[in-house]
C-alpha cells in the first residue's frame, strides 16, 4: 500500500460525501443563513428582498418589545406541555398498559384506531379535526345529545381545539413506544412483586415505571421536538386566531416573514425556535449516550 | 447501540413471554371507548365523503352516492396533483435512499473515531424544528433561484430524512455478515462493487421499509411544498387539496372529504405493508419525526 493510513481512511469514507454535502446545503446552511438574515431588515418584495441591510440586533430587541412574542412563547410552551408531555404522554402510557389488561383482538383494534389518526396525511387529519371541532361538529353534536351547550371551540376555546387535536393524532407515537418498553420489562419482577401483595397501581408506579424510565425520557424529549414544530394542524384549524390566540412560534414565524413580508423578523422568530429545538436536541443526544442502568 | 433500536424489543419476546391470562372486562371497556374517540374525527371523513350534501355535522347520508368520488376525479384537480405527490415523493426516497445508503456503508464497516461523532451530529440534525427552518429556506431559495423547483425541494426533503435514513440504514447494514462481502474481496471486488452486489440485495427488504418511511413522511407533508412550489402545475396534493378548500371548501365539504381519503389511501396501504415487513409497527415508529 502506497497511500498512508490518513489517506486511505480519507478513500474510504468518501462514500460519505454526498450525505454530508446534502446536510450542509439543505440543513446546516439554512440554520447558519438564518441567524445572519434575522440582523438584517431583508425583506420579501421590493428594495429590502434585493439588498438587505444589516441592521444588528434590532429584530431581537423588537422580540423583546412586541406583545405578541411573549404571548406566542407563552402559547408554544402552553401547547409543548398540554398537548405533549401531558396529553400524548399520559395517554399513550395509559392505553399502552391497558392493552396488556385487555383481551388481544381488543388490543389490536384500538391500536389501529390510534395509529389511524397519525398515519394519515398531516392535512388530512387537519381539515378532520377542523370539521370535528367547528360549530355543527361532531364534537357539538355529542355535547348537544348529552344536554350541554355548543361552544364555538375554534373561536371561544381555539387552544383547547388545536391541543385536543394534537393529542388525538400524535398519541400513537407514545403508545408505541410504551407498548415495545412494556414488552422489555421481564415478568418475574412483576410476578414477584404481586406474590408479595403489590397492587397493581403499586407495581406500575413503583416497578414498571422505574424500569422503563430510559423509554420515558426519550419519548418525552421526541415528542416535545415533534409538537414544537407543529404547524399545518394549527393553520388549517385556527391559523393562529383568532386575534393571535393560538399563534404557536412556527405560526408566528411563518406569519411575520410570509403574510408580514418582513422576513428579517420572521428569521428571528425562527432562530429563537431553532435555539429552543437545539437545546432539546442537545439533552436528547446527552440522554442517548449515557449508559442504561 | 442506537437510537431507533434502543426502544426496539428484541425480537420474539412477544412470543416468548408466558402468556398471562388475558382480557378483563373493565380494561376492553375503557379501550373501547378510548378507541372510540380517536375513531369519531375520521368518522365524518368517511361518512361526508358518500353524501353529496355533507356539510360539518357527522350524519348517515340520506342518500349516499359517489358523486364527491366522481366529481374530484379529473385531471386538474386530482390527477395531476397526485401525480407531483408521487415524483415529490418517490425522488425524495430515492435520493434518500443512495445517500444513506452509501454513507452508512463506512460507518457499519470501518472503525474510526470519526463514527460516533458523526452519528451524533447527524442525529442533533433531526431535532431541529424543521417548520423553523422553512422560513430561511425560503430565503435561501430565492436567493439560488432555486424557488419552484421541483428537483430543489426534492433534494431538501431528503435532506429533512436523510438524518433518520442514515441511522436505519446503518442499522440495517450491522445485521449483513462482513464475511460474505470478504469473499467478493478476494475474487478482486472493489468495496463498492461488494455493496452493491452483495451487502444492498441482503438487505433489500431494509431499504425498502427505508424507502417507504421516506416516502409516507414526503406524501404527508405539507408545509414545504407549500412554502417552496408556487405554480399550481407543481404542487403535490397536499397543497392542492388545501387549496381547493380555501376555495370550495366553504360549500364543497363532501368533495374534500372524498378528495382526503382518496389522498390518504396510498400511504395507509403503504403502512400496512411496511408495519407486515418490520413484524411490529415499531420500526417506523422509531425513526418518524415532526
Amino acid at each position: 500500500m502506497l497511500l498512508s493510513h490518513r489517506a486511505r481512511q480519507l478513500v474510504r469514507y468518501l462514500p460519505v460525501l454526498p450525505a454530508v454535502l446534502l446536510l450542509l446545503v439543505f440543513l446546516a446552511g439554512p440554520v447558519l443563513w438564518a441567524f445572519q438574515a434575522s440582523l438584517t431588515n431583508a425583506g420579501l418584495t421590493g428594495r429590502s428582498a434585493r439588498n438587505p441591510e444589516w441592521v444588528g440586533l434590532e429584530n431581537y430587541q423588537r422580540l423583546l418589545t412586541d406583545p405578541v412574542f411573549p404571548l406566542s412563547l407563552g402559547l408554544t410552551v402552553l401547547f409543548v406541555g398540554g398537548s405533549a408531555v401531558l396529553g400524548q404522554n399520559l395517554l399513550g402510557l395509559a392505553i399502552a398498559v391497558l392493552m396488556r389488561r385487555a383481551r388481544p383482538a381488543v388490543a389490536s383494534l384500538v391500536g389501529t384506531a390510534v395509529v389511524a389518526a397519525w398515519v394519515l396525511p398531516e392535512i388530512v387529519a387537519a381539515f378532520a379535526a377542523y370539521a370535528y371541532f367547528s360549530k355543527d361538529g361532531t364534537l357539538n353534536q355529542l355535547l348537544g345529545a348529552l344536554g350541554f351547550g355548543r361552544p364555538e371551540w375554534l373561536y371561544a376555546f381555539p387552544m383547547v381545539a388545536v391541543m385536543l387535536a394534537n393529542v388525538w393524532r400524535g398519541t400513537a407515537f407514545s403508545m408505541l413506544v410504551y407498548k415495545a418498553a412494556l414488552n422489555d420489562v421481564p415478568t418475574e419482577v412483576t410476578e414477584a412483586a404481586q406474590m408479595d401483595g403489590a397492587r397493581g397501581w403499586q407495581r406500575l408506579l413503583f416497578i414498571t415505571l422505574p424500569m422503563i424510565r430510559g423509554s420515558i425520557a426519550t419519548n418525552l424529549m421526541l415528542i416535545t421536538l415533534q409538537t414544537l414544530a407543529v404547524f399545518t394542524l394549527v393553520w388549517v384549524m385556527t391559523a393562529g386566531g383568532p386575534a393571535n390566540a393560538s399563534t404557536t412560534l412556527p405560526i408566528l414565524a411563518y406569519q411575520e416573514a410570509f403574510k408580514f413580508g418582513d422576513i428579517g423578523y420572521g428569521t428571528a422568530v425562527a432562530s429563537v425556535l431553532i435555539l429552543i429545538g437545539a437545546a432539546f436536541g442537545v439533552v436528547y443526544i446527552r440522554l442517548l449516550k449515557e449508559p442504561r442502568a | 447501540m442506537t437510537a431507533p433500536a434502543r426502544t426496539l424489543p428484541p425480537r420474539g419476546v412477544q412470543a416468548l413471554a408466558p402468556q398471562r391470562r388475558r382480557g378483563t372486562t373493565p380494561a376492553d371497556l375503557a379501550l373501547l371507548l378510548v378507541g372510540a374517540c380517536f375513531l369519531l374525527p375520521l368518522l365524518w371523513l368517511v361518512l361526508g365523503s358518500l353524501d353529496p350534501q355533507a356539510g360539518h355535522e357527522t350524519k348517515v347520508p340520506r342518500q349516499p352516492g359517489l358523486e364527491n368520488f366522481a366529481a374530484v376525479l379529473t385531471p386538474e384537480l386530482l390527477l395531476r396533483p397526485l401525480w407531483n405527490s408521487v415524483v415529490l415523493s418517490a425522488g425524495t426516497g430515492a435520493v434518500t435512499l443512495v445517500a444513506a445508503s452509501t454513507a452508512a456503508y463506512p460507518l457499519s464497516r470501518y472503525r474510526s473515531r470519526f463514527n460516533t461523532p458523526f452519528l451524533y451530529a447527524v442525529l442533533f440534525g433531526t431535532c431541529l424544528p424543521i417548520t423553523a427552518i422553512m422560513v430561511p429556506v425560503y430565503g435561501l431559495f430565492v436567493q439560488l433561484e432555486l424557488l419552484d423547483s421541483m428537483p430543489a425541494t426534492i433534494f431538501f426533503m431528503a435532506t429533512t430524512t436523510l438524518p433518520m435514513a442514515i441511522w436505519m440504514t446503518r442499522n440495517f447494514m450491522d445485521g449483513v455478515p462482513v464475511s460474505l462481502e470478504e469473499a467478493a474481496w478476494v475474487d478482486g471486488a472493489s468495496r463498492m462493487t461488494a455493496l452493491r452486489t452483495i451487502v444492498l440485495p441482503l438487505m433489500r427488504q431494509g431499504l425498502g421499509v427505508v424507502f417507504i418511511f421516506v416516502f409516507i413522511q414526503a406524501w404527508g407533508n405539507f408545509f414545504v411544498p407549500f412554502v417552496l412550489l408556487l405554480s399550481e402545475a407543481r404542487q403535490p396534493a397536499a397543497v392542492s387539496i388545501y387549496s381547493f378548500f380555501g376555495q370550495h371548501g366553504a360549500v364543497a365539504y363532501g368533495q374534500l372529504a372524498a378528495f382526503s381519503i382518496l389522498y390518504s389511501l396510498p400511504v395507509l396501504a403503504l403502512y400496512i405493508i411496511v408495519a407486515r415487513w418490520s413484524g411490529s409497527s415499531f420500526a417506523l415508529s422509531g425513526a418518524v419525526r415532526g
